[in-house]
């Protein structure tokens, strides 16, 4: 579908912008090589939408550089505009028509012969599983299925680099999962995910690299595994069949404390093989019965709210 | 940037196969959501019957030196050009309502990312109403010539009459294309082409201006639809037109050019927020 070379499908530096007083991009750099999924990851007002608005050449910066599949957004937008898809938060869809009428549509919009326009809208309605509701009014799509055929629209004209801006958003778990299976089959293919999301599983589950916005600013950036190093917090978790067995281990291990559960302890450790060993050893000299064990890293959770905490208790 | 992969052919612009797309789109609108167009052909011709049957009898008397003693009858030859002016501005109505329906919805945004020529999106929604609005004036103009409406036009008359009928609507369209845009809501696009609706009452078009005061008198004879409905009712009447067939143009042109730029400029404002 897509050339893979090295000019990155995405390249930002010092994008800015405010609106009047208020700054809600405060100079952002990011680089999403192609064929990737990238996830921006932010609360509500983080400034996620309005990056994926100038990168989709709805909306000016005030200042830095956008390139978009390698063309600027600013003085190019034609062109990025023939290679990208958008879909947004709020359903790109007409609702008077029908899921393959709205098909049609994009089809048309995109000068694809009849044939051609056919073929594709049978191969995106059976992709999307909307084959059953092709011909029902859009107005009466599901929540899941109305965003399904949002995307659908949007591949039509096989873009090269998608924008997905909360593309879970308010949909049910089954539907989020449909949603993820997706995205992967379309990186699959070659194409290029910028993903935004407020959702720290999403970006956990989906994304290559992660950027976390916080204020306007990219406050890190790496690919999950990259963020959860970079907070201390691991520990392990074991469980036992009786009070005794808590107890004995509360005498042999110095630094255990009680979890929420009371045959639990919650032991902190860096996960490692070296200090899990040591671990049991000193379990297994005092012959102390441990029932499950399990190791818990920190997840994005932990990295999130260590990373943009700081900000909420200064306001 | 050797690095590009777009052929210059990917860049080429389609505007009239865009605008065609989007005239398609409209017009199945149209068929889906039927009471839209009900609505609009249903206020004029209550007014075309609220005139005629509640006031026709005194302002036919009124009108004196016309023809025909002066009754109901002549008062429905004298008022239709009206109505059928206030068809054009119902119709328009409904075009900055949709207008703004259509902005309220996320596919405008869509349309707004995708590589299409942009004028599109109006020029699609400009073409659906005049067609819509030479839908309603057919029904409406039915419904006059039920009513008692006798035009002594022949067939060169009708067809200059369709032809500045289309030019009326078309200029109108384009100047509620930009009221739809830039009223935000569906409530106030409603609203905002309200004067539109109450003009022809401040013209000749119910009464002569003559019987007016002083100062509403001068506003009526200078206002649009003054010379709009004025040579409506000399192609369909036979009365004199004198200059008021350009000056009618003129207002066309004015509100159609004035309207396309507007909107264009709105249409390509970035989004807020």
């Amino acid at each position: 579908m897509t050339s893979t070379s090295s000019r990155p499908a995405i390249a930002v530096t010092g994008l800015r912008k405010s609106f009047g007083d208020h700054v809600v991009l405060d100079g952002i750099d990011l680089n999403v090589p192609a064929g990737t999924v990238f996830s921006l990851l932010g609360a509500n007002g983080a400034g996620k939408t309005t990056t994926v608005k100038i990168l989709s050449t709805l909306s000016r910066a005030d200042a830095g550089e956008a390139r978009v599949a390698g063309y600027d957004v600013a003085r190019e937008p034609d062109a990025v505009r023939a290679s990208i898809g958008v879909t947004g938060q709020f359903s790109a869809v007409d609702k008077l028509f029908t899921g393959e009428e709205n098909l049609r549509l994009m089809a048309d919009l995109h000068q694809l012969g009849r044939a051609e326009g056919r073929r594709r809208i049978a191969r995106l309605l059976d992709q999307f599983g909307l084959t059953d509701a092709a011909r029902k009014p859009s107005s009466a799509y599901s929540g899941g299925m109305m965003r399904r055929l949002d995307l659908a629209m949007t591949l039509m004209g096989s873009p090269e680099v998608i924008f997905l801006d909360e593309p879970t958003t308010g949909l049910d778990p089954r539907s989020r999962r449909d949603m993820w299976q997706i995205v992967r089959d379309l990186v699959a293919d070659g194409v290029t995910i910028f993903l935004t999301t407020q959702y720290l599983d999403e970006a956990d589950e989906l994304a290559d690299r992660i950027a976390v916005l916080d204020g306007g600013r990219v406050v890190a950036e790496g690919t999950a595994e990259e963020l959860k190093r970079r907070i201390p917090g691991g520990h392990v978790r074991l469980k036992f069949a009786g009070p005794e067995g808590v107890d004995a281990a509360l005498g042999v291990l110095g630094q255990a404390s009680r979890d929420n559960d009371a045959l639990s302890l919650r032991v902190p450790s860096d996960g490692s093989l070296r200090s899990l060993k040591t671990l049991i050893d000193r379990l297994d000299e005092r012959a102390i019965e441990v029932d499950e064990l399990s190791v818990h890293t920190p997840d994005l959770d932990d990295v999130f709210l260590a990373l943009t905490d700081e900000k909420v208790t200064v306001r | 940037m050797s690095t590009q992969t777009l052929a210059p052919a990917d860049l080429r612009f389609h505007p009239l196969r865009d605008s065609a797309t989007m005239l398609r789109r409209n017009l199945k609108r149209m068929l889906r959501y039927p009471s839209m167009t009900v609505l609009l052909i249903g206020m004029p011709v209550v007014f075309l019957l609220l005139f005629v049957y509640v006031f026709g009898g005194t302002l036919g008397a009124g009108l004196g030196g016309g023809g025909g003693g002066g009754g109901r009858d002549t008062y429905a030859n004298y008022v239709t050009p009206a109505i059928i002016l206030m068809t054009i501005a119902s119709v328009v109505q409904g075009t900055a309502i949709s207008i703004a329906m259509d902005m309220a919805e996320g596919i405008i945004t869509r349309f707004r990312t995708m590589h299409i020529a942009r004028v599109s999106v109006l020029t699609g929604h400009v073409l659906g109403s005049v067609i819509q609005g030479m839908i309603a004036l057919a029904a409406v103009i039915g419904v006059a010539l039920l009513v008692g409406f006798r035009p002594d036009a022949g067939l060169g008359g009708w067809l200059l009459t369709a032809g500045f009928l289309v030019i009326v609507t078309f200029s109108l369209v384009w100047l509620c294309v930009a009221l739809g845009q830039v009223s935000g809501t569906v409530e106030t696009a409603s609203n905002a082409p309200m004067p539109l609706i109450l003009l022809p009452f401040l013209s000749s078009g119910f009464v002569p201006t003559d019987s007016m005061p002083a100062g509403l008198r001068w506003f009526a004879e200078h206002q649009p639809f003054t010379p709009i409905i004025e040579t409506l009712r000399g192609l369909l009447m036979g009365t004199p037109i004198g200059n008021d067939w350009w000056i009618a143009l003129l207002w066309c042109a004015a509100m159609a050019l004035g309207g396309y730029l507007w909107s264009k400029k709105l249409f390509n404002r970035e989004s807020a927020s």
